[in-house]
C-alpha cells in the first residue's frame, strides 16, 4: 500500500502524505479545488490571516527571476472573521487537516487571531508567520530577533488550542538561534523557510519592478538555501520541521526529508503546474523505490546519519 | 478551466514583433471559451522562464476545433513561444477569467470596439459574436505606425474600421482616443450604447476620462503580470472604487480581466 508508505507525523497530527500547499500560494483552496480533489493532500495551509481584513500592497506585486519569482502581495486577506465564517467551513468538506497561517502587526493581534482561529472547527494547527517580508510593521520584525520571536511564540502558544508551528525567515544571520528560541518558547514545530528578500529593476523606468520595491524570492532558485537551513536546524532542535522552498518534484521532496523535514509545503510550483501536488504524491513511491526506502518518514534527517 | 496539452498548427509572424499562433484542442473548445477570456500558457519546459504567460483568445474556430492567440514578442517568455513550431505541443491552462458581457446589448444600439496595439486581438472574437447578433460595430484601432499594424483587413469584414497611428503613416495621426469624434459621441449618446476596450493602460485611462460623465456603458480588458492565473496568489490585482467593492482590490485573472469601466481605478 502506497498509502502507508507516505504517512508522516507532525507531533500528534498524522498526515496521509507529507504534501501540502505553502501558505499564500493556494488562497483558501477554492481555486485549485476546481482542478482536483483536495482530499488527496496531506494537509492544507491557507493564506495568512490577520485580525482585520487587509488590502495588500500596490501593484506590480510580482516579478519573475531566474528559476524563481519575487512577490510582494502584502498579506491581502479578508480578516479572521471572514476566514472563520466563510472559508474554513467550506474547506472542511475535504477532511484534510487545515493549518492556518496567522499574521499580525503587534503581539495583541497575533494572540487574538490565534485564539479565535484555534477554536474554529477543523483547524488542526497554526502556522505562526513571523517572517513575511512584505509588510512594514510586524511580520519579519518578529522573525529576526530571537528574544522577540520567543516572546511572541510564548504568547501565541498560551492563547492557542492547537499546536503552533513557527514559520522562520531565512533573512537572518543565525537561523539556529531563531529555531532554538521558538522551541524554547514552546513551539510544536517549525516551517522553513519563508522567502528571501530580493529586488529587480526595470531598465525602462530605472525603478524597482515591484511597487513595494522589495519582495520575497521563491521558487527552485531558493531550494539549496532552504535545504542548508533545515539541515543546520534539524540537529539542534527536537521539534518537527515542515520544509519548503522551491520544491517542484518528488525528488525534491526526498531531498528535504534527507535534510531533516518531516513534511513539505509546495508553493511557486503550483503556478507552473497546477497539478504538481497530486502528481508528486503519485510519484513519491517510485522515488522511494529507487532509494530503497519503504516509508518516507524513515528518510527524515537521514542526510545526517551518513556523516 | 483545465490544464490542456494542445497541438500547434501554425506559429507565424504578422509584423516585426507580433506573432499569431494557431493550435488544435478539442478539450479547450469543449469548454466553450467566450470572448475576453484568456489562456495561461507555459512557454518553456525549463526553470526559466518559470511562470506561465497570460494571452487572450483572439479567435475560436468551433468547426475545426482550433484556437488562435496573437502575442507580442517582448521579453524572454514570448521569445520562447516564438520558437514553437507546427506539431509541437503547447501546455495551456484555461479558459480563464470572465469574458466581455454581451447580454445587455439591445437591438438598435451602437457598439464601439477600441483596441490599441497588442490589445487589439481579443476584440476580434468579440466582434464575430456581436455580428452574429446583428449588432453594427464601429471599430477604432490604434498602432504605432503602418508598419506595426495588423488585423485591419479582418476587422474590416466585421464592422466599420477607423485607424490611428502615432506617426500618421496610416489613418489619422494620434491615438485611439483621437478617433472619438463629436459625431461618434453624439451617435452614441442618442442610441444608448456600449463600448469594449483593450489596450495599454494610458489608453484605457483616457477612454475612462472621456466617457465617465456620460450614460455610456462600457468594459475594459486589463493586463497585468500574473502568478497562478486562477485567483489563488493575489499577484494581479486592480484597485477598485471602494464604494463599489469594499475589498479595495479585485483579482484581474479571476474577477476580470474584463471590468466595467466605472469600477476600476487605473
Amino acid at each position: 500500500m502506497s498509502g502507508n508508505r507516505l504517512k508522516v507525523q507532525l507531533g500528534n497530527l498524522e498526515l496521509q502524505n507529507p504534501i501540502m500547499p505553502a501558505s499564500g500560494c493556494f488562497g483558501f483552496g477554492r481555486e485549485y479545488s476546481q482542478l482536483y480533489d483536495l482530499s488527496q493532500l496531506g494537509a492544507v495551509i491557507v493564506k495568512a490571516t490577520t485580525l482585520e481584513s487587509r488590502l495588500g500592497n500596490n501593484t506590480p506585486r510580482l516579478a519573475e527571476t531566474p528559476a524563481g519569482m519575487l512577490n510582494s502581495i502584502g498579506l491581502q486577506n479578508p480578516g479572521v472573521n471572514a476566514v472563520i465564517e466563510e472559508e474554513l467551513p467550506w474547506l472542511e468538506q475535504f477532511h484534510v487537516p487545515i493549518i492556518v497561517n496567522v499574521a499580525g502587526t503587534m503581539t495583541e493581534d497575533y494572540v487574538e487571531v490565534a485564539e479565535r482561529i484555534s477554536k474554529a472547527k477543523g483547524v488542526s494547527m497554526i502556522e505562526l508567520n513571523i517572517s513575511c517580508p512584505n509588510v512594514k510593521c510586524g511580520g519579519i520584525t518578529f522573525g529576526t530577533d530571537p528574544q522577540t520571536a520567543y516572546d511572541l511564540t510564548k504568547a501565541v502558544k498560551e492563547a492557542s488550542q492547537v499546536p503552533v508551528f513557527v514559520k522562520l525567515s531565512p533573512n537572518v544571520t543565525d537561523i539556529v538561534a531563531m529555531a532554538k528560541a521558538v522551541e524554547e518558547a514552546g513551539a510544536d514545530g517549525l516551517s522553513m523557510i519563508n522567502t528571501l528578500i530580493g529586488m529587480r529593476f526595470d531598465l525602462k523606468t530605472k525603478k524597482p519592478i515591484l511597487a513595494n520595491q522589495v519582495g520575497g524570492l521563491s521558487g527552485p532558485a531558493i531550494k539549496p538555501v532552504a535545504l542548508r537551513m533545515i539541515y543546520e536546524v534539524y540537529k539542534q532542535v527536537s521539534i518537527p520541521i515542515i520544509g519548503m522552498g522551491g520544491i517542484s518534484s518528488a525528488e525534491d521532496v526526498a531531498e528535504f526529508f534527507l535534510a531533516g523535514a518531516s513534511a513539505v509545503a509546495i508553493g511557486t510550483a503550483n503556478f507552473v503546474d497546477p497539478y504538481v501536488m497530486p502528481k508528486i504524491i503519485n510519484d513519491l513511491p517510485r522515488v522511494l523505490n529507487q532509494m530503497g526506502v519503504e516509508k518516507i518518514a524513515d528518510l527524515t534527517g537521514e542526510g545526517w546519519n551518513l556523516i | 478551466m483545465d490544464q490542456i496539452t494542445a497541438r500547434i498548427i501554425t506559429n507565424e509572424k504578422l509584423t516585426e514583433e507580433i506573432y499569431q499562433l494557431v493550435f488544435y484542442s478539442p478539450e479547450l473548445i469543449e469548454q466553450k471559451p467566450v470572448p475576453g477570456q484568456f489562456l495561461h500558457v507555459r512557454v518553456s519546459e525549463h526553470l526559466e522562464p518559470l511562470l506561465r504567460r497570460p494571452i487572450s483568445i483572439h479567435d475560436i474556430d468551433h468547426h475545426l476545433m482550433q484556437c488562435t492567440l496573437i502575442y507580442r514578442v517582448g521579453g524572454k517568455g514570448t521569445q520562447f513561444l516564438r520558437e514553437k513550431r507546427e506539431g509541437d505541443s503547447l501546455d495551456i491552462l484555461g479558459p480563464l477569467g470572465n469574458g466581455f458581457p454581451m447580454e445587455e446589448i439591445n437591438e438598435g444600439e451602437q457598439v464601439v470596439l477600441l483596441g490599441g496595439g497588442v490589445g487589439i486581438p481579443p476584440l476580434y472574437y468579440l466582434a464575430k459574436e456581436l455580428v452574429k447578433k446583428e449588432i453594427p460595430l464601429t471599430i477604432l484601432l490604434g498602432y504605432n505606425s503602418k508598419e506595426h499594424s495588423f488585423l485591419i483587413k479582418k476587422f474590416s469584414q466585421v464592422g466599420e474600421v477607423n485607424i490611428a497611428t502615432m506617426d500618421g503613416t496610416e489613418g489619422i495621426k494620434g491615438t485611439v482616443v483621437d478617433l472619438i469624434t463629436d459625431y461618434l459621441n453624439e451617435k452614441l449618446l442618442q442610441t444608448g450604447s456600449t463600448f469594449y476596450a483593450c489596450g495599454p493602460t494610458p489608453m484605457l485611462k483616457a477612454i475612462q476620462n472621456e466617457w465617465l460623465d456620460t450614460p455610456i456603458n462600457g468594459y475594459l480588458s486589463l493586463e497585468e503580470r500574473m502568478g497562478c492565473g486562477i485567483g489563488a496568489c493575489y499577484g494581479c490585482v486592480i484597485k477598485v472604487d471602494t464604494m463599489i467593492d469594499p475589498k479595495g482590490y479585485k483579482k484581474i485573472c479571476q474577477e476580470g480581466p474584463v471590468f466595467s469601466f466605472r469600477e476600476v481605478l487605473l
